[in-house]
């Protein structure tokens, strides 16, 4: 663990990535505690106030405090994104690494089953399923998840592929061995590395989705402070006062090159013969 | 590429159109809306609703719904919108045509300017324009549209201010005013891509900078424009059809966001306004639309990139 550590901070992205995602998690974690207002308390007379050192990103169209607000919203952004890749990557490992484990014509069905799911492009997905499942945070998650699922299923069915093919898979298999034993226990633990690298890339792409999602008024509701929601609401006062749409706009931007860069670090690190 | 690989890329691409047939009616059958409802409004008597659910067949059971639909819209017809009452496809069709001419010229002007500078990046590998260039890459896959479109109208609607922030005008009425129009969409659209396609664009060149043609054409003594040309661009595109071909998914629901922000009477803006509506049949018609487009531009590139490279052989 260690060791991958070194590794990833061997270049200055993957010292950059780590830096922000620590950043990240500490404002998820303690973001309320550290804003110098409650995000929805407002001040008229402070209505769109300039950045300064009453209002260090400056105030909203309310008179909210547009820092404190930021930072109490990142843990109704970030942390949605990393559930929604979870389940996402689990549904999508499950089904690769089942697929591989079947192999031949089922695999062959899976898989042609799972590209033409991959044909409807992950944001028209994500619309699709929320207007069934109905607007806001929760929905969202589920949405994105599903979306992510097929990606995900694709990635590990190829790296299982050659995992079926070992030896101690086939003794397993021929041992008998249910086959829920034989993907979870067999394959599983060794298709890991990819899928953890997929992951951490398809979390940057999560907080996009999910902040897009929040913008078009099908994530998070009102008044949160969800970024892409902030974002959404700031548009009609972008001429009269940019700062309420910069700074939502920079966090997730923050947060999105974070998730990329310490995914690519870690694949450097765990591909020690690519230099590239 | 022999006829059976071609077939049987064929044979793909119908069935990809079969399962989301599949998926868009499963999806939309759980909505949570009922058809007749939405038609006569709140205080619609029950034996008017009945009426109406016998005669849009809601009654069936789902599976001769699902075939009575798909034999529908396989002949074009996806019924009629709930919100204005006209025919859902050629509506479609025609916001398809706007879509597909936002995404024509941000793949153009993707290409025109990823291309050199991807070539360029792999040139100055590790040097300061190397990074200065995948900077730039990063940031551009790391913003979503919508942050990107509306930091881009901040920035250029005050700088240039014949630029008009938001609306569509046809090409065909006034050519001018409909280029000014899309002017910033097919810029957001292609910050996105270029940053996609460059980096692809990139790390090909440096493959083909160290293969073995490449230093033979060097040491025939070939000047380097030449060399560069004639060996390296044309090898290292070869891929970046690909993922060019892959990016138009991502385009097509990339560009729900734009149209949506640009208000462009596109295909994105016009599924928007009916999943917000409920409008069922303009959903199912809207999201068929996309996934075909989608599995269409995916085999012609397959189809694209196998003629170019007759050292691929499928079977």
């Amino acid at each position: 663990m260690t060791e991958l550590l070194q590794r990833m901070i061997r270049k200055p992205q993957g010292v950059i990535g780590l830096t922000l995602l620590v950043a990240l998690a500490i404002l998820c974690l303690l973001g309320p505690w550290l804003a110098p207002y409650g995000p929805e308390k407002m001040d008229f007379l402070g209505r769109f106030r300039a950045p300064g050192w009453q209002n260090w990103l400056g105030a909203d169209q309310f008179g909210r405090d547009v820092l404190s607000r930021l930072l109490s919203g990142a843990r109704a952004t970030v942390p949605m994104a990393l559930a929604a890749t979870l389940a996402g990557s689990a549904i999508g490992a499950v089904i690769g690494i089942g697929s591989a484990y079947l192999g031949g014509k089922s695999d062959e069905a899976i898989m042609r089953t799972n590209d033409a799911v991959m044909a409807i492009p992950g944001l028209l997905m994500a619309l699709l399923l929320v207007s069934t499942l109905g607007n806001g945070a929760g929905n969202a998650v589920v949405a994105i998840a599903l979306a992510f699922a097929p990606g995900m299923a694709r990635v590990t069915r190829s790296v299982a592929l050659a995992v079926r093919n070992q030896d101690y898979v086939k003794a397993a298999v021929a041992r008998g061995e249910a086959a829920a034993h034989v993907i979870f226990r067999e394959m599983l633990p060794n298709v890991m590395g990819p899928i953890i690298i997929e992951a951490t890339i398809r979390v940057s792409f999560a907080v996009m989705l999910f902040a897009t999602l929040s913008f078009l008024g099908l994530g998070a509701q009102p008044p949160a402070s969800e970024w892409g929601l902030m974002v959404a609401d700031a548009r009609q006062y972008m001429h009269r006062a940019p700062w309420i749409l910069i700074a939502p706009s920079a966090a997730i931007a923050l947060s999105a090159i974070a998730f990329n860069l310490v995914g690519d670090a870690l694949r450097d690190a765990l591909n020690p013969r690519d230099d590239r | 590429m022999s006829f059976a690989w071609l077939l049987r890329r064929l044979l793909l691409m119908i069935y990809t159109v079969a399962i989301v047939c599949v998926l868009v009616f499963a999806i939309t059958q759980a909505l949570p809306a009922d058809a007749a409802q939405t038609l006569l409004g709140e205080n619609a008597s029950p034996e008017a609703l009945a009426a109406v659910r016998t005669r849009l067949g809601l009654d069936d059971p789902v599976w001769l719904q699902f075939v009575h639909w798909v034999a529908r819209a396989v002949s074009g017809n996806f019924g009629v919108s709930m919100r204005t009452g006209l025919p859902v496809a050629p509506e479609m069709l025609t916001a398809l045509s706007r879509s597909l001419l936002l995404a024509a010229g941000s793949l153009a002007l993707t290409l025109l300017v990823a291309v050199p500078m991807g070539m360029f990046a792999a040139l100055r590998q590790g040097r300061v324009a190397d990074t200065a260039t995948s900077v730039i890459a990063y940031l551009g896959v790391s913003l979503p549209e919508f942050v990107t479109a509306t930091v881009l109208a901040l920035l250029l609607t005050d700088i240039v201010p014949w630029l008009p922030a938001t609306g569509y005008v046809s090409p065909l009425e006034n050519i001018g005013l409909a280029l000014r129009h899309l002017a910033l969409p097919v810029l957001t659209v292609s910050v996105i891509l270029v940053a996609h396609v460059m980096r692809m664009m990139r790390s090909e060149t440096l493959d083909v900078l160290q293969s073995d043609y490449v230093r033979a054409a060097r040491l025939k003594g070939l000047p380097e424009r030449t060399v560069l040309v004639r060996h390296v661009m044309r090898n290292a595109l070869l891929p970046v059809i690909t993922i060019v071909a892959l990016d138009v998914g991502y385009l097509l629901g990339g560009i729900i966001v734009i149209e949506e922000i640009f208000a462009i009477p596109g295909i994105g803006r016009a599924l928007m306004i009916a999943i917000t509506t409920r409008d069922l049949p303009s959903i199912q018609a809207g999201a068929m639309i996309m996934a075909t487009t989608y599995a269409i531009t995916n085999t012609l590139a397959d189809v694209v990139y196998a003629l170019l490279d007759r050292r691929i052989r499928y079977d």
